[in-house]
C-alpha cells in the first residue's frame, strides 16, 4: 500500500506541495511499519514474497514421495487393513513396509540414516497412509512428529546416535504422557522421578500409550521434582528391557484397533541421569511444543481418513440404482455429496496451510489446533455421511466405511481434545482482539 | 565386469486410468491426466538395478525421450536406483509425431556416445504397443537382441536370456554389447523408498536435444483418425447347429 501511495505521490509532485507530499509519505510508511512491528497479534502481516503460490502447489520430491506411498499403502497394506482391525493386531510386514521405505524416519537427516526430508513430506505421507489405514496412520505420526521431532530438538549427541538410526530403520517409540489420572489435566501427572546418586528412580502408571506393543523406547514424562509442581516434569529416555518397566494389556478399542494401545508401569525403573532428554524440569514444555506440531499429523490422518472413506463411496453411489436410476443421480444425494466435498477441501487445505506456516518458521499454534479441530468434525460428519450413502451395505464389515466411522471418533480425543483445541483457539482471538 | 546399462523410460498414460478419445478424433485426452512410467520400463530399470546389485553392472543411465514432464519419470528411475539420467528434449509437435523409429535412432546415438553394453528397454509401450522401438534399436547399432525377456543371466562372455514366445519358452545366449526388452515376469519392481528419492534429487538429469544428436525427427506417419473401439454388440441366441451355419452363411463369415 505504501509503495502505491508513494507511486501516486511522486507523479503527482507537481500537483501536490512539497511539504505536504513528503508527510503525507511518511505517515504512510510509519503505518505500513506498524503493521509489520504488530506480528503478535497479525501472525501472518511480514508475509511477502514474491511469487505466492495455492497451497496445490508441491515441490517434486513431494509428489514423488506422495505417489510413492500410495502405491505402497495400496498394494502392501489395504489387503490386510479389515484382518489387522478384527484381531486389533498391527501385521509385523506392515511394520516392515514402514521401516523399508523410509516411512519412519522422514525428518531424521541422512547421516544417522533417516530420510533426510521434510514436515510437509511427512504430512502428506501421513495423509496417504491414513486414506488407507488410519491405524497405520498414527504409528508413522507419533513416530515422525512426536518421537523423532523431540530427539532431533533437545538430544544430545549421543543420545542421537544412540537411538535415530534405530528408529529409522527398525525401532519403534511411544510417547508417555497420560496417566490414569491425567488426561487433558496433563501436568498434574503423578509419575514420578527420585534422585538417587547418578540414577533416578521411577515408579508411576501412565495410560493410553500408542505403539507401546511395538515400542523400542519409550519418552516417559515424569516429576523429578513434585515440590516445583509442573516445573519439575523431566522428559526421560527408557529403553523397553529396563527392569521394572512392563507394558500393560492392550486397550480393546471402538476404533484405530489395529493401532496398541497399553498401560505402562513404571516400577522402580533405575535409570542413568544421562537419560534426561533435554533440560531438567523442562519436560512441560518440550511437552507443548511437540504437541503443537504432533496436531498437524492428527489432523493430516484426519483429512486422509475422510478422503479414503469419501473416495470409497462415491463411486458405490454411482453404480448402485434405486428408481431406474443412480443413486448418484438423485440430486439430494448430489448436494450432500457436494457439501461434504467442500469441507473435506477446506479441511485439507487448513492442514497443508498450518505445516507449510510451521515449515517457514512462523507462527502455527493457532493454525494447528483450527487444522486438528476441524479436521476431526470434518472425518466425523464425512463418515457419518458415508455410510447413509451406501445404505444397507455400509453398516456391513463387508465395506470399508464403517471403520472409517470408528476410526474417526478418537480425532475428537486424543492429543488434545476438541475443547481443549477450542480453549486455545479462544485465546489467540482474545488476544487478537485485546491489542486493537 | 564394469558393464554400463542404458534403460529406456516412457512417459505414459497411468495404466490405471480410462482412457477417452479426443473430441476432434486425432488422438487420446492427455491434458490434466495423470501419467507414469511404463510399466514395462520399470520392469527394466528394476533389472538393470538389481544387475547392479550382483555387481553384473556398474552403471544405469535412465534415458526418456519426451517434453520436460519426462523429467518426473526419470526422478523415479533415479529414485529407483539409477545412477544418472539423459533427458532428451522433444516437445509439441515433434513430440506428437514422434514414433519407434525416431526413438530408436536417438537411443542408437546415446548408445554410442555413452559407450553402453548393454540397453534395456521394455517390451512395449502402454499406450501404442508398438514393440518395435527395441528391435529396430538392435538393427541400427547391428547388436543382438533378446526381446520379452523373463529371466536375464551372466554368462561368460555374454548373457543367457531366457525369452517368452507363443509356444512357451526359449532360451538364448547373446554377446554384448546387446538389447534386451523387457516382459512382464522378468521381475517385480521395487517402490522407490523416501530416502532414495531424496538422494535422487542430487545425481543429475543431462539434457539433450535430436538436433545435437544429428537425428532427424520428421515423421514418416501420419495418424489419420483415433476412435473408440466399437462397442460390443449384443449377441443373438440360436436354437440349433443347423440355424447357426445358417447365420453365419448369411453373414458372410462362412
Amino acid at each position: 500500500m505504501a509503495a502505491s501511495v508513494s507511486r501516486v505521490l511522486s507523479a503527482g509532485s507537481n500537483v501536490l506541495l512539497g511539504q505536504r507530499a513528503s508527510l503525507l509519505a511518511k505517515k504512510c510508511r510509519n503505518f505500513h511499519v506498524s503493521i509489520l512491528t504488530n506480528s503478535a497479534n497479525n501472525a501472518n502481516s511480514a508475509n511477502f514474497v514474491s511469487a505466492p503460490s495455492s497451497l496445490d502447489a508441491m515441490k517434486e520430491e513431494e509428489v514423488i514421495m506422495r505417489e510413492t506411498v500410495a502405491k505402497m499403502a495400496k498394494a502392501k497394506i489395504q489387503p490386510l487393513v479389515r484382518k489387522m482391525d478384527e484381531v486389533s493386531h498391527m501385521d509385523s510386514s506392515v511394520l516392515s513396509a514402514l521401516f523399508e521405505n523410509g516411512l519412519m524416519g522422514i525428518e531424521i537427516p541422512a547421516d544417522y540414516g533417516g530420510t533426510n526430508s521434510t514436515f510437509f513430506s511427512s504430512i502428506l505421507v501421513i495423509e496417504e497412509l491414513a486414506k488407507v489405514d488410519p491405524s497405520v496412520s498414527v504409528l508413522c505420526d507419533i513416530q515422525n512428529t512426536l518421537i523423532n521431532t523431540l530427539l532431533m530438538k533437545y538430544g544430545t549427541e549421543e543420545q542421537k546416535k544412540k537411538y535415530l538410526p534405530r528408529l529409522a530403520t527398525d525401532m519403534v517409540g511411544s510417547f508417555c504422557l497420560s496417566e490414569p489420572q491425567s488426561g487433558s489435566d496433563a501436568f498434574s501427572l503423578k509419575t514420578v522421578a527420585v534422585r538417587d546418586g547418578d540414577h533416578f528412580i521411577l515408579n508411576g502408571s501412565k495410560m493410553w500409550i500408542s505403539n507401546a506393543e511395538q515400542a523400542g523406547m519409550f519418552l516417559v514424562m515424569a516429576n523429578a521434582k513434585p515440590t516445583d509442581g509442573y516445573k519439575g516434569i523431566t522428559c526421560f529416555l527408557i529403553d523397553r528391557d529396563s527392569p521394572g518397566l512392563s507394558v500393560g494389556k492392550k486397550e480393546d478399542k471402538l476404533g484405530l484397533r489395529a493401532s496398541s494401545t497399553c498401560a505402562i508401569h513404571f516400577d522402580n525403573v533405575k535409570v542413568p541421569v544421562s537419560s534426561i532428554l533435554g533440560k531438567f524440569g523442562h519436560g512441560y514444555k518440550y511437552a507443548i511444543s511437540m504437541l503443537n506440531e504432533g496436531r498437524i499429523g492428527i489432523a493430516a490422518q484426519m483429512i486422509g481418513l475422510a478422503q479414503g472413506c469419501f473416495d470409497a463411496t462415491v463411486p458405490y453411489t454411482m453404480e448402485r440404482k434405486q428408481f431406474g436410476k443412480r443413486v448418484w443421480d438423485f440430486q439430494a444425494m448430489q448436494h450432500q455429496i457436494a457439501q461434504i466435498a467442500c469441507k473435506i477441501e477446506a479441511a485439507r487445505l487448513m492442514v497443508y496451510n498450518a505445516a507449510r506456516l510451521k515449515e517457514e518458521g512462523r507462527p502455527f499454534v493457532k493454525q494447528a489446533g483450527m487444522a486438528k479441530y476441524y479436521t476431526a468434525e470434518v472425518a466425523a460428519e464425512t463418515t457419518s455421511k458415508c455410510i447413509e450413502w451406501m445404505g444397507g451395505v455400509g453398516f456391513t464389515k463387508d465395506y470399508p466405511v464403517e471403520k472409517f466411522y470408528r476410526d474417526c471418533k478418537i480425532g475428537t480425543i486424543y492429543e488434545g481434545t476438541s475443547n481443549i483445541q477450542l480453549n486455545t483457539i479462544a485465546k489467540f482471538v482474545e488476544s487478537e482482539f485485546k491489542n486493537r | 565386469m564394469a558393464l554400463r546399462v542404458l534403460v529406456g523410460c516412457k512417459r505414459v498414460i497411468d495404466y490405471a486410468v480410462k482412457v477417452r478419445v479426443k473430441p476432434d478424433k486425432t488422438g487420446v485426452i492427455t491434458d490434466g491426466v495423470k501419467h507414469a512410467m511404463n510399466p514395462f520400463d520399470e520392469i527394466a530399470i528394476e533389472e538393470a538395478i538389481r544387475m547392479k546389485e550382483k555387481k553384473i553392472v556398474s552403471e544405469v543411465v535412465a534415458v526418456s525421450c519426451g517434453p520436460a514432464a519426462c523429467q518426473e519419470v526419470l526422478r523415479t528411475a533415479l529414485a529407483m536406483g539409477a545412477d544418472r539420467a539423459i533427458h532428451v528434449d522433444v516437445s509439441g509437435k515433434e513430440y506428437d509425431s514422434l514414433q519407434p523409429l525416431h526413438v530408436s535412432k536417438l537411443l542408437a546415438k546415446l548408445a554410442t556416445s555413452e559407450k553402453a553394453d548393454l540397453v534395456i528397454l521394455g517390451k512395449q509401450a502402454i499406450d501404442d504397443d508398438c514393440n518395435q522401438t527395441g528391435q529396430m534399436l538392435a538393427a541400427l547399432l547391428d547388436w543382438p537382441q533378446a526381446c520379452f525377456a523373463s529371466k536375464v543371466e551372466k554368462q561368460d562372455g555374454g548373457l543367457t536370456v531366457t525369452r517368452e514366445i507363443d509356444g512357451g519358452l526359449e532360451t538364448i545366449k547373446v554377446k554384448l554389447p546387446a538389447v534386451i526388452t523387457a516382459d512382464l515376469r522378468l521381475n517385480e519392481p521395487r517402490y522407490a523408498t523416501l530416502p532414495n528419492i531424496m538422494k535422487a534429487k542430487k545425481k543429475p538429469i543431462a539434457k539433450k536435444t535430436a538436433k545435437e544428436l544429428g537425428v532427424d525427427l520428421t515423421p514418416r506417419q501420419s495418424v489419420v483418425r483415433v476412435e473408440d473401439p466399437p462397442v460390443r454388440e449384443a449377441g443373438v441366441k440360436v436354437a440349433s447347429v443347423e440355424e447357426l451355419v445358417a447365420k453365419l452363411k448369411q453373414m458372410g463369415r462362412v
